[in-house]
């Protein structure tokens, strides 16, 4: 796989089948409905104090449940670059444009939130980045998130460099 | 002009009301006000220049003031952004919120 930027595209090119699909996992990954731990962890307090947060369940809440929707459909759109059987994602090229990046730090943050509160990672999990994705299924989830972290250091460092 | 009016409701009777009279603005209000904090705590999934970024964006923070506070978070599990007004707190937290991390308003004892 290779990342790069050229002029206002981001692109991830050399694609191998199994990096795509977890590219096209992202959307799915974000997904907290039924999880309370990561509802709870993305929609958490903003306060010890009782009145504020009910006032911020009426009012704040569905706003941010709007945002972080509009940021998954806008990364789930430029997925829908990868559409296709398992062989026809040999050696693709993801293209996203550069004012998706916003967006696209975000999606990977409610996929990297959600996955670790569903697994209940531990820091020491989390900050152990040599793991095989192919131990087991906690082990892949782990993997997931590295490799969308790896994505945001790339996106962040391209919105740095202007 | 006077504070106090004389209108003629009919002939021969009068009648005063009181000229709507401005209420003192509401300066010196947000001094009275319980002063509020902004904190951000640690959180092991949010990477470390994502929260750098959201700090010089939501407090328009300098590079160098926003890895100062990032690296207290990392730390000593929790950093001051801000003080002041509530809606001002409220504000700052929503936007905090927006970009997922984890950040609460107190109040200053």
């Amino acid at each position: 796989m290779e990342i790069f930027r050229e002029g206002e595209i981001l692109q991830i090119s050399n694609l191998d089948p199994f990096l795509a699909e977890l590219l096209r996992q992202i959307p799915l990954s974000t997904n907290s409905e039924g999880a309370p731990e990561a509802e709870a962890r993305l929609f958490s307090k903003p306060s010890a104090e009782k009145e504020i947060c009910s006032e911020w369940k009426s009012y704040v809440e569905p706003e941010l449940r709007r945002l972080f929707r509009s940021a998954t459909e806008t990364v789930a759109a430029d997925l829908a670059q990868l559409n296709g059987n398992e062989k026809s994602l040999r050696n693709r090229t993801l293209r996203i444009p550069l004012e998706h990046a916003d967006a696209w730090l975000n999606a990977l943050n409610q996929a990297r939130l959600t996955i670790a509160a569903k697994n209940k990672f531990t820091e020491d999990e989390l900050n152990d980045h040599d793991r095989s994705p192919i131990g087991s299924r906690r082990d892949l989830s782990l993997f997931q998130i590295n490799f969308y972290g790896f994505l945001q250091e790339f996106i962040l460092r391209e919105i740095a460099s202007g | 002009m006077s504070a106090v009016n004389a209108v003629q409701l009919e002939k021969g009777s009068t009648s005063t009301v009181e000229a709507p009279v401005r209420e003192k603005e509401t300066e010196g209000k947000e001094e009275l006000d319980v002063p509020w904090q902004v904190v951000v705590h640690n959180d092991p999934v949010n990477l470390m220049t994502y929260v750098t970024m959201v700090f010089q964006r939501v407090f328009g923070y300098p590079r160098e003031k926003a890895e100062r506070h990032m690296l207290e978070v990392h730390h000593k599990g929790r950093s001051i952004l801000w003080s002041g007004v509530r809606e001002r707190a409220e504000f700052y937290v929503q936007q905090l919120h927006g970009y997922l991390l984890l950040a609460t308003l107190e109040k200053i004892d």
